[in-house]
């Protein structure tokens, strides 16, 4: 192992992830493209995320890595594996208050970032655009001049087909007033959180060769209509309740649903980490 | 009298272009193909000028220059050489001096096109209440039943039928989809509109509604237009004044009645004998 660079990337390629990171800071919302090195796994299992962390992370690092709220996915397990062996001396956790580091697929942990701690998220489709222009060529330009009615007209047609937005993820968000982002596959209930958050988020896609970020205290705005405003998912009942967690009996955070053995529809919180921690506080 | 448009040598050469291009192509030489240098001159030296609530119209066979001149006034394409003044308000507006974005604006806010294939002028993916809100979305409306009751408006104006307005215009009739590309072009209540070929197409009857319509927006909104046609009847119905091109130039420019009644060119006077 000893003839592999610290984090895997040789210097050049951590250097240009990290002006290509400063670049996403300073203009926030805007895709910065990058080289995209090639990583001993296939593009779309998060090598984009992957790149960023290696650039990022030093050996006094405290590492998380999450797959859609677990620690103990496939990917999740597979990511921290690989930084780990290439990282020698990084320490990582699974508890979200003592990370600094957190790379994370299609979810923001529960509870809320810290102004130490860095988000990084796996993208697989950078461009909020992609769904209405396919030239990417045109749609750097609509970005420029944040010419984004084609993207209103979507969910304008959304309501007058089913009445409500029906964007469950993806959900297309204005950063600081100008550019769209894709905020990556997390759900609606993580949305409102990229706005003015404590801690820096960043997006890494690396098959599509994009770096963009939100900066801490950045206003984040989801796409919506005056009198159609954006709302989280509902986790309502047939009797009006709040569903709860099983597991911690959480009442406010992102659930999961399964169906148990004999067939019943069960929730459980997505996020395992602050799960575990609700139920050991609810032991003491 | 309001001017509102002001188009000064407006030229557009398609192909590299040399010094003589407009010297050896027009209507004296019968071809707007360059002998020198094999570029195509599809417009040369037009210049107009268009007043509030008028209508222009622009008549010549096909391929005499007058499809370019509009696509060059709505920013489809950048021409060659001229110049253009667009009189917003109390602003005056140099059409090819401005930058993209600002051409976008006026694209978007301040004129209006309607082309004669709606395949240009529509989204056919999207229903055609979906076509107008495009256009209301670009100019900052961001009410949703606001724009529901405005595009249910301009459709009923353009008597679409407005139980359609969330269909897909591919489902339309031509004439139909021609009255949502008039709605939409209207939704911003632009002073500027652009008519290409917009009858042409259609059968009698139908053209004779729209053309109806168009007459009753001037009447109305008191919109400035330019026609542009190779209809002899829809110039006669619709434009005061007329230009008539061939060969990219103006081979003649006038009142319509005059030209129509005494037009003094030896084409215009081949056109007006030929029309049925």
């Amino acid at each position: 192992m000893s003839d592999i660079n610290f984090a895997f990337l040789d210097e050049y390629a951590k250097r240009e992830i990290r002006r290509s990171i400063i670049k996403a800071i300073c203009i926030p919302g805007y895709q910065v493209p990058y080289s995209s090195r090639e990583m001993p796994m296939g593009r779309g299992f998060g090598t984009g995320g992957l790149q960023l962390t290696l650039a990022l992370i030093g050996i006094d690092d405290t590492l998380k890595v999450i797959d859609q709220g677990s620690d103990d996915s496939v990917n999740a397990v597979n990511l921290r594996k690989f930084i780990e062996m290439t990282c020698p001396g990084i320490n990582t956790t699974t508890c979200l208050q003592e990370a600094t580091l957190i790379q994370s697929r299609h979810r923001i942990p529960e509870r809320p970032l810290r102004a130490d701690q860095i988000l990084v998220l796996q993208v697989p489709y950078p461009d909020a655009l992609v769904i209405v222009e396919p030239s990417e060529d045109k749609r750097k330009i609509m970005h420029g001049e944040a010419d984004y009615s084609r993207l209103l007209v979507k969910l304008y047609e959304d309501i007058v087909k089913f009445d409500e937005i029906t964007i469950s993820h993806r959900y297309p968000t204005r950063i600081n007033g100008h550019y769209i982002i894709d905020p990556s596959p997390i759900p609606r209930y993580d949305v409102p959180r990229l706005n003015n958050s404590e801690a820096l988020i960043l997006f890494g896609a690396g098959r599509e060769k994009k770096i963009y970020a939100v900066p801490p205290h950045c206003p984040a705005e989801p796409l919506a209509f005056d009198d159609v405003p954006f709302r989280i998912e509902d986790f309502t009942d047939s009797n009006g309740e709040r569903r709860a967690c099983r597991l911690c009996g959480s009442k406010t955070s992102f659930l999961d649903e399964f169906i148990d053995e004999h067939g019943v529809r069960i929730y459980q919180c997505s996020d395992s980490d602050y799960c575990e921690q609700q139920q050991e506080l609810a032991h003491e | 009298m309001n001017k509102i448009l002001e188009v000064k040598g407006l030229s557009q050469v398609y192909g590299p272009g040399c010094t003589l291009c407009f010297t050896s192509t027009g209507p004296e030489f019968e071809t707007n193909i360059c002998p020198h240098c094999g570029s195509i001159v599809a417009l040369h030296d037009l210049s107009f000028d268009l007043y509030k609530g008028e209508i222009l119209g622009i008549m010549g066979e096909s391929g005499s220059g007058k499809s370019t001149a509009v696509k060059c006034l709505y920013f489809d394409q950048m021409p060659y050489s001229g110049s253009a003044i667009f009189y917003d308000e109390s602003e005056q507006q140099p059409l090819f001096k401005l930058n993209p974005a600002q051409r976008r604006s006026l694209r978007n806010h301040r004129f209006g096109m309607v082309y004669q294939n709606p395949n240009l002028g529509l989204n056919f993916d999207i229903s055609a209440g979906g076509n107008i809100a495009e256009r209301l979305l670009m100019s900052q409306v961001m009410n949703y039943r606001e724009i529901r009751e405005r595009a249910r408006e301009l459709l009923a104006r353009t008597e679409v039928l407005t139980e359609r307005m969330d269909e897909l215009p591919k489902n339309f009739s031509g004439g139909m989809q021609q009255r949502v590309q008039i709605a939409k072009a209207l939704a911003t209540q632009p002073p500027l509109l652009f008519l290409d070929e917009v009858t042409t197409g259609l059968d009698l009857s139908v053209q004779a509604k729209i053309l109806d319509l168009i007459l009753e927006i001037q009447a109305e909104l008191d919109t400035a237009m330019i026609v542009v046609t190779h209809d002899l009847g829809v110039i006669r119905l619709l434009a005061g004044r007329t230009l008539v091109m061939k060969y990219g130039r103006v081979i003649e420019s006038g009142l319509t009645d005059q030209i129509l009644e005494d037009p003094q060119h030896a084409y215009t006077q081949q056109l007006v004998a030929s029309a049925l």
